[in-house]
């Protein structure tokens, strides 16, 4: 088990990513952040947090992809997860969604299907504290925290102090 | 969970109240324009009902519909049912077509276990109403319905006063809410004319009372139930008056209620009789949340039981 990012640069990642945000749009006029449950909402409220201080308040919510996952019928019924849109709506503006890891992609195809569902964004965004790579679909994304280069059999632990106590990014060997 | 939803005594406390959460985030998910998700897309669901009814079939129908499910209605009228065809012949007919769920009503008590236990069918059974046994997600959209309206319940219902009141005898309604209600931990009082009051309640967990007037007064929730004429082969009460008189929530009664009280019934109502017009169209009914919070609850329900992968053999990440 390795520690690839510590508390002070998961820290430092998200702050970055937010001026990456601001740059990107020219502002925050538009910008709705999406975190995707668990973590990558945790992560969409912290980014959120940075940007108020930054440059002023966006509108910030979750988004559960659960029943538009394409691997339902490989694992038993799995709890649902908070949706929340934040008022205003994701209609026409640009839409970032939160993640903490970016592996498949996925999550983030199911992710493009739940907002198809809720309405038409102007432009759908990425950001993910951890790009691992071993993509099974065409997607990136546009903002990255940390890219690091891993085998398909380790898998990546993002740890975030709201639900488990502290901080850090790891990589753990495969079974 | 189980594979079959047949009785809520096949529910664990908290599998009622994950259902119930799964149930208030499709509803997060459901405002707004009507929206259909992928989740059983494929999977087919067979509507099998042997008895009338018109919100249970078409809310069954519309959660399968709005979870992409192929929905087949399957009705005794005009089927080979009529024609004198076993509900074994008619279970095996449906296992060839591929159904993945049976929703079955029946006006005999036991049939979904029947169904669920014959082996048969391969697919899960949600017992949708048998007889005077049990109806358990009208149960579970009661719950999720309560729960709506005190925001203060969780994930139990403890100190929750319910006042379940009418055709006691007759109502699965009755016994899948008494033992759900009771489940989550609300304290339950059945009132009904002792003729209308089961033998067997005694080994229940509730309070009985003859007297509606004293037992609505302190009631969170006054549960309606309808006279079932249909199954009423003997008379129970003297007159349809009299028994409005003794037990039907009329203005009066409703005026005495506490401001929070709801009031609820599982429909269809008999106006007039077990509750007055003024009532059912009271700002404290809640009668048309049920029929909406139905299509949730059933569509939380099908998604635990189809929605993934056969409980056995879990598949890795």
């Amino acid at each position: 088990m390795a520690t690839v990012l510590d508390a002070g640069e998961i820290g430092r990642a998200l702050k970055r990513i937010a001026h990456e945000i601001i740059e990107h749009n020219h502002g925050l006029e538009n910008v709705v952040l999406l975190g995707i449950p668990t973590r990558g909402a945790f992560l969409g409220e912290r980014i959120a947090d940075f940007l108020s201080e930054i440059a002023g308040p966006v509108p910030v919510g979750t988004l559960d992809i659960t029943l538009h996952r394409d691997d339902l019928r490989l694992r038993p019924p799995r709890p649902l997860l908070p949706t929340n849109i934040p008022m205003g709506g994701i209609e026409g503006k640009d839409v970032v969604l939160v993640d903490d890891v970016l592996f498949s992609g996925r999550t983030i195809r199911a992710a493009l299907d739940a907002l198809g569902e809720i309405g038409r964004p102007r432009t759908v965004q990425l950001a993910v504290l951890v790009d691992r790579g071993h993509r099974e679909l065409p997607i990136r994304a546009d903002y990255v925290g940390k890219n690091i280069p891993t085998s398909s059999t380790e898998s990546v632990r993002v740890h975030l102090s709201e639900i488990d106590g502290s901080d850090s990014v790891e990589i753990m060997a495969g079974a | 969970m189980e594979k079959h939803l047949l009785s809520i005594n096949d529910l664990s406390a908290s599998e009622a109240i994950q259902i119930l959460n799964t149930a208030s985030e499709l509803s997060k998910i459901s405002d707004g324009p009507m929206k259909k998700l992928p989740t059983l897309r494929g999977r087919t669901v067979v509507n099998l009902f042997f008895e009338d009814s018109t919100r249970t079939r078409i809310s069954f129908e519309s959660a399968a519909k709005r979870l992409s499910a192929d929905v087949i209605n399957f009705s005794a009228k005009g089927s080979s049912v009529s024609k004198g065809e076993s509900l074994k012949d008619t279970a095996q007919t449906l296992q060839a077509m591929g159904a993945d769920a049976v929703v079955i009503r029946h006006g005999a008590s036991g049939a979904a276990q029947r169904l669920a236990d014959s082996g048969w069918i391969s697919a899960s059974v949600i017992n949708a109403g048998d007889g005077t046994h049990e109806h358990p997600t009208q149960a579970l959209l009661d719950a999720y319905t309560i729960r709506s309206k005190f925001p203060d319940l969780k994930d139990n219902f403890n100190g929750l006063k319910v006042a379940i009141v009418g055709d006691i005898l007759h109502s699965r309604v009755a016994r899948s809410n008494v033992l759900l209600l009771s489940k989550l931990g609300a304290k339950i009082t059945l009132v009904a004319p002792p003729t209308l009051i089961p033998v067997g309640v005694t080994d229940w967990d509730v309070d009985v009372s003859y007297d509606l007037d004293s037992a609505i007064l302190n009631a969170d929730v006054v549960m309606m139930l309808r006279i079932q004429s249909e199954r009423m082969a003997a008379s129970f009460f003297p007159s349809e008056r009299e028994y409005s008189r003794g037990y039907g929530l009329d203005l009066a009664r409703l005026n005495s209620l506490k401001d929070s009280t709801i009031v609820m019934h599982p429909g269809p109502m008999n106006r007039g009789l077990e509750i007055s017009a003024e009532s059912a169209d009271s700002h404290k009914s809640v009668v048309l949340a049920q029929v909406s919070n139905g299509v949730l609850v059933r569509m939380a329900v099908l998604y635990q039981l189809l929605g993934g992968a056969a409980l056995t053999g879990e598949v890795g990440a």
